[in-house]
């Protein structure tokens, strides 16, 4: 439905897209015990590292190949074989992932050889699961770059079913989740519960609620990342049954873990607003054989009523949107169903969820563009990351923040947007937003003929001019 | 691409004392074990504050997506250098060997819709490695469309961010500095008024204008700040300074040099952090211009702004006495910092050395002693080590350590360009004690260290004792 307009000039000013390797760091910090190396110069791991760093406030593990002037010219094989080699003897991880920059990928680099000769070399760190992710920033965004990482995890380290005889519902109870980077870790603990309540075990892949929502632990320091999916949970995955795949990102990752496992997939674009919650909900509740529990229809009947009570402020509304292509389309179904109008969608690369927006027209640029649609369209009201909040000031709207990254706000990663809670609790947000400006209100009239002395000079000159 | 030898060249510094010494900050990055950022990342944090020019980043996204708009800087004018601009090239760009021609048609988009008085363009690594030629790029971009547009060819792979902040210096004085007059100086009956340069101070939370007040009473024209709240035509002049302050480290010292080579304008390097450095700062000011009467006035104003602080301090220094820090952060700020804290009454325990010159260092035990624990080893675990080894009550550093200190439950104080706080001048000394007092004093440090009330052995204790008193009086 949506027209996806290209990009057509050549300076991008106030980029809203991150990259690839910012993306497949995300998915790597959600398993214990991992360790991403960005294979590049070391400015990439340092912009990356402080990317998140401001995110999540918290301290990021990443490492880099540092490659100089002299491997990026004659080649850095030796840089991703040492650096596997350093993570490994140093930090006892139990997982090390190696995404690719543009650098690397200009350069000519075979990250896939490099892991064989690592293996070859150095047989005593046999026990680390090491995967080759390839996310030249030339291409993509932070979910491509989420998604290629997921899916190069399952490849590498899920085994197939026939070779380990791993049998869909042998562990009735288990259900796989693979997340999306559109999900908070204040998400995947909802999720998490929502799925409890059917008496179902949920495991996620990757699971940053368990690694990046900030909570203290005994230890003073680690290396690695502290929580996440375990590695030996991936080999378990065959067995689970039924697989959840919450993001139409990935998709495809999805697709490969059913191949693998023979385990019964369910696809959900994203949970937000009635009826993708609707769909969750009648899934879980046939997979587990189980009737809807008490408390979420009554949460769901909540939502009901928080839609009727938000419909006033958000019924017509003109909504601005930057973000990524999955979280761009959650947010137009919710707002859509609303009866809001989208009037300005800016998104950073062109992924196949966009076609079924419920959105006009959409753009695959930055922030200028966005500020640009949202005047000559009369946005109210803007939703984007941290870096949008300079694009509102100037379009005197008032924004909603979500998305990567959210710098000037604390506790942004913690907020939770699915389920019939977290939309509910969306609405509200979006309508408190608008609930005093969205709609115009009438200039005072003052009678010429008045005797309301209280009103100064008013037949010399118009209220606003005091 | 810059050659190895022009790289070679960059890291020469003649004014830089370690030249004559291996440096441990210079030493070949290890693969897997690396921390730091890239030239790239050193020549955008010197340059960027420049607030009228526009900053475009050639190269893909990753180098200005995640690291626009994240200075600390501020300007009092133009807030051009807020806008991120990137070529963000693409696959095809790179594969079809577009780039050149997008950075053309880039500086041009640049330019007609933000009319800066100069484009800076920033090289980046996939643009170096295939080749582009930026500098005759930007030379027919700035031929064509009349306005100055500086290459600064600063790669990431072409090595660190004290080589970036080198690379900036060198754009700078090859480029920009002595391409224009400034204006004549303003007549004033009462006193000689001097045109003078800062070098390396970058206006982090607005800080220098805590001090500039200072600098126009004692009558000295800031040419320009390198770059700090700066203008493009401001730097254009610095060449006119009758003397330069070289103010952050030894980064640009570059700069300073040069001008002295070919501008005969001598420099001194200085620090605005604590009192003491603060009014030596002025004082070096006033030697170097060999003006009495401004000599004279400047130890008035010294003696008046001591006082006042002194006293503003007072209740401070009571609380703050004493407490011993951990100092870990690179460059000038290892010694400028200890003096600031040690006027305080505070003790340092230990500095980071890791990006610290011979000299920084040699001041640094001039402050401390000879015994004075000197780090180089800037990992979370080590600094952890450190402060309970040596029983630190705080650990100041960079941005980048505020989450390791936090989750070993250490107090904290960050003191690089990202903080929100400005700590120059006088007045700054308010809000470092206010900032130190703040964290160290904060009840929260016993609630998160004390474990939960079911874990602990003495209160486990207590419940049994309980559930014995319950039953004795059930038996009872």
């Amino acid at each position: 439905m949506a027209e996806i307009i290209k990009r057509n000039k050549a300076l991008s000013v106030n980029p809203l897209k991150a990259s690839q390797p910012v993306g497949g760091t995300l998915a790597t910090l959600g398993f214990d015990r991992a360790m991403p190396m960005l294979h590049g110069s070391q400015g990439c791991t340092a912009f990356a590292k402080v990317f998140f760093v401001r995110h999540f406030r918290e301290p990021i593990p990443l490492q880099t190949t540092a490659m100089d002037q002299s491997s990026s010219v004659m080649g850095a094989d030796e840089n991703v074989i040492e650096g596997i080699k350093a993570i490994a003897e140093k930090s006892n991880p139990s997982l090390i992932v190696v995404l690719t920059t543009g650098l690397a990928e200009t350069q000519g680099a075979d990250v896939h050889r490099n892991l064989r000769e690592f293996r070859e070399k150095y047989p005593e760190y046999n026990h680390v699961a090491v995967v080759m992710v390839n996310t030249p920033d030339f291409t993509g965004c932070v979910e491509t770059g989420y998604a290629a990482t997921v899916y190069e995890i399952i490849k590498a380290l899920v085994p197939n079913a026939t070779e380990v005889k791993t049998k869909p519902n042998n562990r009735p109870r288990q259900v796989n989740v693979l997340v999306s980077p559109t999900l908070t870790p204040g998400d995947i603990e909802a999720l998490r519960d929502t799925i409890e309540q059917f008496n179902l075990r949920p495991v996620f892949v990757p699971d940053i609620s368990n690694s990046l929502d900030g909570s203290l632990t005994e230890d003073d320091f680690s290396p690695v990342t502290i929580g996440g999916t375990p590695i030996s949970e991936l080999k378990t995955l065959g067995d689970a049954t039924a697989t959840l795949v919450i993001g139409a990102s990935l998709q495809k990752a999805g697709d490969l873990l059913k191949e693998k496992t023979g385990v019964p997939t369910y696809q959900f674009a994203h949970l937000y607003g009635l009826q993708a919650n609707d769909d969750l909900i009648i899934t879980l509740a046939n997979i587990s054989g189980q009737p809807v529990p008490q408390r979420i229809e009554r949460q769901r009947s909540q939502l009901q009523d928080a839609m009727l009570d938000t419909h006033f402020m958000l019924g017509q509304l003109r909504v601005a949107i930057a973000a990524d292509p999955e979280q761009l389309n959650a947010f137009s179904h919710l707002l859509a169903g609303m009866g809001s109008e989208i009037v300005a969608a800016v998104t950073t690369t062109h992924t196949p969820v966009l076609a079924n927006s419920p959105i006009k027209q959409i753009k695959i640029g930055d922030l200028e563009d966005l500020e640009i649609l949202a005047k000559q369209n009369k946005a109210q009201l803007l939703i984007g990351n941290s870096h949008t909040v300079a694009s509102a000031e100037r379009l005197g709207i008032p924004i909603l923040r979500a998305g990567f990254p959210l710098y000037d706000v604390i506790g942004g990663y913690q907020k939770t947007w699915v389920g019939y809670r977290g939309s509910r609790q969306t609405l509200f947000d979006l309508a408190n937003l608008v609930i005093n400006f969205a709609h115009e209100e009438i200039e005072v009239y003052h009678s010429i003929y008045s005797q309301k002395f209280d009103v100064a000079g008013h037949h010399a000159c118009s209220p606003s001019c005091h | 691409m810059k050659s190895n030898k022009d790289i070679a060249e960059l890291l020469d510094e003649p004014a830089c004392e370690h030249n004559k010494k291996e440096k441990s900050g210079c030493a070949k990055p290890k693969p897997g074990s690396a921390a730091g950022g890239c030239a790239f990342d050193g020549a955008q944090i010197a340059l960027l504050p420049i607030a009228d020019v526009a900053h475009v980043v050639h190269g893909s996204i990753a180098c200005a997506g995640s690291s626009w708009d994240n200075r600390g800087t501020r300007s009092s004018g133009s807030q051009l250098y807020q806008i991120g601009m990137t070529t963000d090239l693409t696959e095809q760009d790179v594969v079809m060997g577009r780039s050149e021609k997008r950075l053309f048609h880039s500086i041009k988009q640049a330019i007609d819709s933000y009319k800066p008085p100069a484009v800076f363009v920033y090289n980046t690594c996939i643009p170096a490695l295939v080749g582009d030629d930026i500098n005759a790029v930007c030379k027919s971009a700035s031929e064509l469309w009349n306005v100055p547009v500086i290459p600064i060819d600063c790669a990431g792979f072409y090595g660190t961010k004290n080589l970036g902040n080198r690379i900036a210096g060198d754009a700078m004085v090859n480029h920009v500095i002595g391409t224009r007059e400034p204006e004549p100086l303003p007549q004033n009956a009462d006193y000689k008024i001097h045109d003078v340069n800062l070098i390396g101070e970058y206006n982090i939370a607005g800080e220098f204008w805590q001090v500039l007040p200072l600098l126009d009473e004692m009558g000295l024209r800031i040419l320009c700040t390198l770059s700090g709240d700066a203008r493009f035509h401001e730097v254009q002049t610095m060449h006119r300074a009758e003397v330069n302050m070289m103010v952050c480290s030894k980064a640009m010292v570059n700069v300073a040099r040069k001008l002295q080579k070919e501008y005969g304008t001598p420099w001194f390097e200085g620090s605005f952090y604590g009192i003491t450095d603060t009014s030596q700062a002025l004082r070096d000011f006033a030697k170097s211009l060999n003006d009495a009467d401004l000599v004279e006035r400047t130890e008035k104003i010294i003696a008046r702004e001591e006082a006042r602080i002194q006293a503003e301090l007072e209740p401070w220094k009571a609380r703050l006495k004493g407490k011993r820090v951990l100092l870990f952060t690179g460059g000038v700020k290892s010694w400028s910092v200890i003096s600031a804290l040690q006027d305080l009454g505070m003790i340092v325990v230990a500095t980071g050395t890791n990006k610290s010159t011979e000299e920084d260092k040699a001041r640094i035990r001039e402050l401390m002693g000879e015994e004075t624990l000197m780090i180089s080893d800037g990992s979370p675990k080590a600094l952890i080590k450190v402060v309970h080894d040596y029983k630190a009550d705080i650990l100041i550093a960079g941005g980048r350590n505020m989450y390791t200190a936090l989750k070993a439950k250490i107090p904290f104080l960050d003191i690089n360009q990202e903080r929100e706080f400005g700590y120059e001048g006088y007045q700054g000394m308010l809000e470092l004690v206010r900032q130190l007092a703040l964290t160290l004093e904060s009840p929260v440090w016993k609630a998160v260290r004390a474990p939960a009330p079911w874990k602990s052995k003495l209160s486990s204790a207590l419940i049994s004792d309980e559930m014995n008193l319950i039953s004795e009086v059930n038996h009872g």
